[in-house]
Formats: structure tokens, C-alpha cells, sequence
């Protein structure tokens, strides 16, 4: 085990806690309604872990521990048989790892155990970043006008995620299943990529859940 | 704009992701304090400026945060190759004008026969 110093930055469950999108839901509103054809969810809480190092290393290490292995090519992203947890290829060196809230601590304890005096770092972003979901028929529609990158099925697969530029901002865009798209925002740009959204999907009409 | 293949991602992006770094392949001297003040000069403040073949270096920022070099034409702007770093490129202004003086060369010879 690595003298790393760590500690749980999850907040005690007694003290209530806000999603990055709290503010937004408030100022912005969040449509309801049904003839909608884009459905918004935020996964908000989720842990969320930075993993850097050497490929091999850290795929036996994360087999062992998550019981998932590494993507093996870039723009990968692998799920478990829930799809609550999902490994992303981010750089040819780094790697995210998402997975239920609460889970990363512990999950970061024991990687850095299995791993011990290897090459490597693991950083909890957990309160950096949030989770959007984007589903409904005029998903990709959205997404077309929005991401620079090419969305069409035929270059954008299932278990394809990638690091790219949403509406100005620096995004991850991810596709875990055949009609449901995941983008990962920064917190602070949270509420800009929610009112874009909204904006953008306002033709389409738009689902807010909560 | 320029459609281009990262080395590490695999794959052509838009150029948005990419921010341009400068000439590709300067060395830093082994040992600075050996160095003439022209040596060090150069070294810091000097780039080349050549009419045809060239390497730059770029970042993919918004990808996968990577350098990698590329090999561009400054003329016609043309991305001839990319590659990662610490590899060599395969072409260079002198593997260009190699055929071309060959081709010289041997209708010189021609004619003298």
C-alpha cells in the first residue's frame, strides 16, 4: 500500500447535499410534460474516479477489483452487467471509472492496495463533474446540432465514449446503450450545458426527470 | 479547417480540439551552462521558417491531451503526416527533394551519354 494520504470527501448523510443542477432546476425550471421527444436525467452523486498509470498494471488491478477490465482501444467505454459501473478510456495513460455513489471510496482503498507500490495515480473527481442522460427519438438530433463530433451510428457506436467540445464546453459524450446518450459536465459548467438543453431541445419538446 | 488524425485517439477530429504548439524536435542542451550566449540564444528564441516541408508540434487539448508532432507543408498548409512523440518523422524536406534530384541527376548524365 502506497503512503498516499486519502480520505472520504462523501459527505455525512445527515447533511443535506444539493446536485449541481439544484440551482438550475430552480432558476431554469424543468419542463414536465408528455408529446416530448427528448428526455433529460441528471445522475447526480455518482463516484467518480480518475485512474492514471500503465494499461497493463492497472487492468489487472481493476479485474480483480471491479471485476471489469480496462477498454482495449481508445474511445472505449466498458459497463458491468448492470451498467451501473463503466470504465472509460479518456487517454492512452488515463482512464474513468464511474460508479453508485459511495462507492469510490472504498473502491479507491482497495485499488490502491491491489496496486500497491506500482506506477500510478487514482484521483476521486466525484464533486467535480456530473452525470446528464439524454434519451428520446431526437436524441442524436440534439446532439447533431451541438457536438462537433460525428454522432451518426455508423462512426458513434454502443461502448463508445468520447472527450469532445459541447456547445463551447469541454464534455465527455458517451453512448452506453442503443438510445441513451451520457454526457459528463464539468460542475461548473453544469448549469450552462442544462440550459442549452433545454434550449436545444425546446423544438423537440423537452422531459426534464428528477 | 483542418481535419486531423490524432496518434494516440486513433481517429481524424475537427480542429477545435487541437491548439498548434510550435516547431517540433528542438532539443534542449545537454548541458546549458557549456553553451555560448549565440548557442543558447538560438536554442530559446530562434525557429525555423521554411518554404515547404515542416514539423510542428500540436496538442490534442480537448481529446486526449496529448502532444504529437505533424508534418505540414507551409505552403500549401497541407498535413502530410502525424506522429507521436519521440518517433521520427518519415517525411522530411529532404526525403521530398530526394526524388526530384535523382530525377535530375540522371537526365544530367543522360545527356552527357
Amino acid at each position: 500500500m502506497s503512503n498516499a494520504a486519502t480520505f472520504d470527501t462523501r459527505t455525512d448523510t445527515a447533511i443535506p447535499v444539493e446536485s449541481p443542477l439544484a440551482y438550475s432546476y430552480r432558476h431554469s425550471g424543468a419542463p414536465r410534460g408528455s408529446g416530448y421527444r427528448l428526455k433529460l436525467r441528471e445522475r447526480a452523486m455518482l463516484g467518480h474516479l480518475i485512474l492514471r498509470g500503465g494499461a497493463i498494471v492497472l487492468d489487472e488491478a481493476v479485474r480483480d477489483v471491479l471485476g471489469i477490465s480496462l477498454p482495449g482501444q481508445p474511445q472505449g467505454l466498458v459497463q458491468d452487467a448492470s451498467g451501473e459501473r463503466s470504465i472509460q478510456w479518456l487517454s492512452p495513460d488515463e482512464w474513468l471509472v464511474i460508479v453508485p455513489g459511495g462507492e469510490e471510496f472504498p473502491l479507491e482503498t482497495q485499488l490502491r492496495e491491489r496496486l500497491g507500490d506500482a506506477h500510478f495515480a487514482i484521483s476521486d473527481v466525484s464533486g467535480g463533474q456530473t452525470l446528464l442522460e439524454i434519451s428520446g427519438e431526437a436524441a442524436r438530433e440534439l446532439l447533431m446540432k451541438t457536438v462537433i463530433y460525428d454522432v451518426h451510428p455508423s462512426n458513434f457506436p454502443v461502448g463508445k465514449g468520447v472527450t469532445t467540445v459541447f456547445a463551447k464546453a469541454t464534455t465527455i459524450l458517451r453512448r452506453p446503450s442503443e438510445e441513451r446518450w451520457e454526457l459528463v459536465v464539468r460542475r461548473s459548467f453544469a448549469d450552462y450545458c442544462y440550459r442549452w438543453l433545454l434550449d436545444a431541445g425546446s423544438e423537440y419538446g423537452v422531459n426534464v426527470e428528477q | 479547417m483542418f481535419y486531423i488524425y490524432c496518434p494516440y485517439c486513433g481517429e481524424h477530429r475537427e480542429e477545435e480540439e487541437f491548439h498548434p504548439k510550435g516547431q517540433a524536435h528542438i532539443e534542449r542542451p545537454k548541458e546549458p551552462e557549456a553553451c555560448s550566449d549565440e548557442e543558447w540564444g538560438n536554442y530559446l528564441f530562434f525557429r525555423d521558417n521554411p518554404r515547404g516541408v515542416h514539423h510542428e508540434m500540436w496538442v490534442h487539448a480537448v481529446g486526449c491531451r496529448k502532444f504529437f508532432n505533424m508534418t505540414r507543408h507551409t505552403v500549401s498548409y497541407e498535413i502530410l503526416e502525424t506522429y507521436k512523440m519521440g518517433e521520427q518523422p518519415s517525411i522530411t524536406a529532404d526525403s521530398q527533394n530526394q526524388p526530384r534530384e535523382a530525377a535530375a541527376v540522371s537526365d544530367q548524365e543522360e545527356v552527357r551519354a
